[in-house]
């Protein structure tokens, strides 16, 4: 049996230079095969003596399997080596920018008017659109706005006809509302209105969000709550806010609201005007048709732009209508 | 309203800080704009006397002046042209401080010492520029602090009263309610009756009572307009913002300022026979004290004689008939014109004047005898006369009625939310003025004073308890409301929902004016009427926008002008259509590219945008209602006549996308081809909600079909013959290449389609696969001429 060390040596030489998986291959071919020389061995066990098979077969097998051993190791030992010789190759620079289309914006004025949408919303208000292109009647008479009252010479309005124009507010959209449906009502009305009048802080079109509560029991109280804590929330802020004594034609009483906007020298407040607001004026329901003895009722009404600037700091109004793209890009 | 906070303080003097009192009148509904010291600071600086003037050795200009501070004298060297002896100026001496810490120090001018300096209005803060000593008046004391003399540490308080509030357009309203604010009494100066001394009238008749209801004279004779207005009227005038004129015209302003009421001064002389106030004749004229001549509309009130026109009644008098340096005798008139009667009467010259201002909001109608007697006063001690008596018209009837009020206890607590006793709503309306007409079980009648126009009903009332009781202290409560479901239609698409699909697919949403150049839209679509802007602001924002694209055009015209290459954008909003004279408004929603396909990468595959790229983004924003949609060859006038489709939703356009038509993309100055579409969103705000449809478990098969065809055969065209032809268990279809090129003909193409079958409950055979395939081509061979790719 000097034969099969000799074998199993000259094997495991051959396995330590092996360089490739298919002159690995050839060895196991060469010795575990059917014509392999350790197979031949088996082969020629017959020709022993019984008495020395067995022992002859231990040994044999067990040098068939020591070579099987180191062939499998060496197989998987080149494997890994050649997989980590491929990955390295493919390795990439995983810093070079991505292919995308790059994401788009939402208009600042769009995402204003949305925040504040969902803020309402949430309190059951419903969102109401109406026409841009409005009459004489829903933007001013049913609204307590006779003409002639000089309250119309607060709106700058765009006419196309002595009695049709631009809406100068987007009230005209709750009288419409009110006189095709029945209190109770929450609800908001977003969109564009028209002024004539263009300078350093007015644009002649702007965004207005205006809102309306009507039902049994509707107090002053509650339209402060619901604007106090609208605007914390929308500034996010623990914000002064205060009620001041106003005027609006279709609100009574009415108040401007003005928001703490940072401090004085002397540590006051410095206050900001942000919004109107008031008691649904008794004439406005007899227009829109509905009973101010039964129903009682909240308004308020704010300019989108002037919010988005105070929250995002933008310091010219003209810019949200000049869509220069540098603009548009950071929100 | 613009007032000096010292004037203010003389009838009513609360215990609060200027700041304080500006504070109280603003959180009670007068919002204060400003409140501005009348002077800068500046220190050191009396009243000089001028004793003599030289002329200086060296220079044309200068003068070099003696001048007294009553105690000691100085040589000063000036060179306003107005110094003369005996004059009373303000005297900066060395060492006063002027505005912007400009100190006064010995100083030699052309060789001659001058210690100190006269000083103009400009020097004081009190004007922008002068061009001359201030001069002060003659009984001004030699040596006083100019300062504390001409009161300039006052304030102007510039007051923005709501319409509501015309009581507080003068010094006699703004005492009323701080009164009322602070609970103290106020001072009015007594108004003494001046008994005539003559017993010259000059008859009034009122041909319009409705308008005027009433109208208060009075002739005063033998004035001397030569005697200049009191420095002190001068000085509360111009606190008022108002200029000094004349003495008479002085004394006009100061009582409208001073008690609300606007009146007028007419120079008797020039007036025939006797007033007549009365509704114009046709197309009578007059020439306005501002020097414009106006025909005068048949709605507008006019102050006439019994010839002419002299005024339009309560806004502006006439050149003609006003008071002038040669002017002897005068007519004062103090009258109540009906505000709804002259509301926009003044606009409707283009005029806003103080007494139009006043007479449209409510001028207090008791009250025209009392300016008119105060008016007297002041004439008497500045320009002297002698005064007939006072003559009054008045229709009664035509008076505004006063006004009684109901107010339910009840209903205070309800709108307010909070309980108030009956003695506080009491006290609080009395300290307005209001009294008790009437009580009853559940409230009161309470009667409005004649100032207050704008108390009619109960929540007038209500809006005053809570204007005194303080909007601030007033309960917050969160509201109570039923918490009913409210429906959500699950198909409604919204519009954020493909705002957002647009942005995630890198377009910025544009805002632009929904008015526009009307040459802009005669370009994009000449055939549309547009509906324009009877007054707008320029005549490039005159046309309502028949299409966004004209507002995006320009956006993107505004960006490529600032570099930006790639540029995507889109719109949403109304655009405004005439139909058969009906005003159409449509929401729309509207997009535009241009530049490359992508943002710049390192990759080397570049390429502009295309048809197919605006397509692109259309058909997957259109996934999102999910309905059945379609595209057809469409024209348009705006866009490329090749390049042009139109989105059909159940045959019927609904939007259109192509090329900007290259002609105009020069003429707008855009570079390179532009890509736009706009969609009608009412169209796509039904989207569909998911049915289910059975999942097959079964292989599906795909074969590839590689056909020539015609080059003008609409690909749409050939698809369809495909759904239609290949049997009921295709499941779909894809065109995966389109060629052209040397190994077809040239007016042909090659489309290669795969195909894919599956059936949902058994494999399908090859054979049904062929039949199905051989199908499909036998169509298309028929319908088109399409034969298999060699």
């Amino acid at each position: 049996m000097e034969n099969l060390e000799g074998i199993v040596d000259r094997a495991k030489d051959a396995v330590a230079k092996a360089e490739s998986e298919q002159s690995l291959e050839q060895l196991r071919v060469d010795y575990l095969g059917k014509k392999g020389q350790i197979t031949q061995l088996l082969k020629e066990l017959g020709r022993l003596d019984a008495a020395e098979r067995p022992a002859a077969g231990a040994k044999i097998n067990e040098a068939k399997l020591l070579v099987q051993d180191l062939i499998n190791e060496a197989k998987s030992e080149l494997s890994s080596k050649n997989e980590a010789v491929k990955l390295a190759a493919e390795s990439i620079d995983v810093t070079l920018p991505g292919r995308k289309e790059s994401l788009g914006t939402l208009h600042p004025v769009t995402r204003t008017m949305l925040r504040i949408e969902d803020f309402f919303a949430r309190s059951g208000y419903t969102v109401e659109e109406g026409p841009e292109i409005e009459d004489d009647y829903h933007n001013f008479e049913a609204l307590n706005i006779p003409s002639h009252h000089p309250a119309r010479a607060m709106h700058d309005t765009f006419y196309f006809d002595p009695t049709t124009l631009l809406r100068t507010h987007t009230s005209p959209v709750q009288i419409r509302v009110m006189e095709s449906s029945k209190p109770p009502f929450r609800m908001i009305c977003p969109g564009r209105v028209y002024r004539c009048d263009s300078d350093m802080t007015h644009t002649p079109m702007f965004h207005q969000v205006e809102g309306l509560m009507v039902d049994k029991h509707v107090s002053f109280a509650d339209l402060k709550s619901t604007i106090v804590e609208f605007l914390r929330e929308f500034f996010e802020k623990d914000l002064e806010v205060r009620f001041r004594p106003s005027y609006f034609p279709f609100t009574e009483p009415s108040a401007e609201v003005d928001i703490e906007w940072g401090r004085n020298e002397d540590g006051s407040i410095k206050w900001l005007e942000v919004m109107g607001c008031g008691m649904v004026h008794p004439k406005v329901f007899e227009a829109a048709g509905v009973d101010s003895e039964t129903y009682s009722g909240f308004a308020f009404g704010m300019g989108v732009e002037r919010l988005a600037m105070l929250r995002y700091g933008v310091n010219d109004l003209r810019m949200f209508f000049e869509n220069d793209m540098r603009f548009l890009d950071q929100f | 309203m613009k007032f000096s906070e010292y004037w203010l303080r003389e009838w009513v003097d609360p215990q609060l800080s200027s700041e304080a009192l500006v504070q109280q009148i603003t959180m009670a509904g007068l919002e204060v704009d400003a409140a501005e010291r009348v002077a800068k600071p500046f220190s050191g600086i009396v009243v000089g006397e001028v004793l003599s003037v030289e002329p200086h050795p060296d220079a044309d200009k200068l003068r070099v002046c003696k001048v007294s501070d009553g105690q000691e004298q100085f040589q000063v060297v000036c060179g306003a042209p107005n110094v003369v002896a005996g004059m009373k100026v303000p005297f900066a001496k060395i060492g006063a401080v002027l505005s912007g810490d400009f100190k006064i120090k010995k100083a030699k001018l052309r060789g001659v010492e001058s210690q100190g300096m006269l000083c103009s209005e400009e020097e004081l803060t009190l004007a922008e520029k002068s061009d001359g000593l201030m001069p002060l008046a003659a009984d001004a004391p030699v040596g006083a602090d100019v300062r504390s003399y001409l009161k300039l540490d006052d304030n102007i308080i510039d007051v923005d009263l709501t319409p509501n509030r015309s009581d507080c357009l003068s010094i006699l309203g703004m005492a009323r309610e701080v009164a009322a604010l602070n609970k103290i009494p106020f001072d009015a100066p007594e108004v003494k009756k001046t008994a005539a001394v003559t017993e010259d009238v000059f008859p009034v008749r009122i041909d319009a009572p409705e308008a005027c209801p009433r109208y208060v004279g009075r002739v005063i004779k033998g004035v001397d307009l030569s005697a200049p207005t009191p420095q002190w009227m001068v000085e509360k005038l111009r606190r008022s913002g108002i200029r000094s004129i004349d003495a008479v015209v002085d004394v006009t302003n100061f009582v409208m300022i001073e008690l609300g009421q606007p009146m007028h001064a007419f120079d008797l002389n020039e007036l025939a026979d006797g007033i007549v106030v009365r509704m114009p004749a046709p197309g009578e004229k007059l020439v306005l004290l501002d020097g414009q001549e106006i025909t005068i509309n048949p709605d507008t009130l006019v102050i006439a004689d019994k010839e002419k026109p002299l005024a339009l009644a309560g806004i502006m008098g006439g050149e003609h008939s006003s008071v002038s340096e040669k002017t002897k005798d005068i007519f004062l008139e103090s009258a109540f014109f009906a505000p709804l009667h002259l509301a926009g009467k003044a606009r409707s010259y283009g005029l806003h004047t103080d007494s139009s201002h006043r007479f449209e909001r409510g001028v207090d109608y008791a009250h025209q005898a009392r300016a008119i007697e105060r008016a007297t006063e002041l004439l008497l001690e500045i320009v002297g006369g002698q005064p007939g008596p006072v003559t009054e018209v008045c229709s009664k009837e035509h008076l505004p009625a006063k006004a009684l009020v109901n107010l339910r206890h009840a209903r205070v607590d309800e709108l307010l939310g909070v309980h108030l006793d009956r003695t506080r709503v009491e006290e609080m309306l009395a300290r307005l003025g209001l009294s008790v007409h009437k009580v009853a079980k559940d409230g009161w009648t309470f009667s409005a004073p004649t100032h207050r126009f704008d108390i009619s009903i109960e929540v007038d009332l209500i809006e005053e308890v809570a204007r005194l009781y303080g909007y601030n202290k007033l309960p917050v409560t969160e509201p109570m409301a039923p918490l009913g479901i409210k429906p959500l239609p699950e198909s409604k698409v919204s519009l954020r929902r493909l705002k957002l699909h647009l942005v995630s697919r890198g377009y910025q949403e544009a805002i632009t004016y929904s008015f526009v150049d009307q040459k802009v839209l005669s370009l994009l679509t000449p055939e549309e009427d547009t509906i324009n802007l009877a007054n707008p602001i320029a005549s490039d924002m005159a046309a309502m926008r028949t299409t966004l694209w004209a507002g995006l055009l320009q956006t993107a015209l505004y960006n490529q002008n600032r570099q930006q290459n790639r540029i995507r954008l889109f719109e949403s909003g109304l655009r405004f259509l005439k139909k058969d004279g009906q005003i159409q408004q449509d929401p729309m929603l509207a997009g535009l590219i241009m530049g490359a396909s992508m943002p710049e990468g390192w990759e080397s595959k570049k390429r502009t945008v295309d048809f197919y790229d605006v397509k692109g983004d259309l058909e997957s924003l259109l996934e999102i209602p999910g309905c059945n949609l379609s595209f057809r060859g469409a024209q348009h006038p705006a866009l490329h006549p090749g390049q042009t489709a139109e989105v059909l939703k159940d045959e019927q356009p609904i939007g259109v996308l192509g090329a900007l038509h290259p002609r105009i993309a020069k003429t707008l100055n855009l570079n390179g081809p532009l890509y736009l579409f706009e969609l009608c969103l009412n169209s796509i705000a039904d989207g569909q909600v998911p049915s289910f449809k059975g999942v097959s478990r079964f292989p599906e098969i795909r074969r590839d079909l590689a056909i020539v065809i015609d080059e003008q055969t609409p690909y749409a065209d050939v698809a369809l013959a495909i759904a239609q032809s290949a049997g009921e268990w295709r499941v779909h279809h894809e065109l995966f290449d389109v060629y052209h090129g040397d190994s077809v003909d040239a007016d042909k193409k090659s489309l290669a389609i795969s195909i894919v079958w599956r059936h949902p409950e058994r494999t399908l055979r090859d054979e049904e696969i062929t039949e199905a395939f051989d199908n499909v081509v036998k169509e298309l061979g028929n319908r088109f001429g399409a034969s298999l790719r060699s």
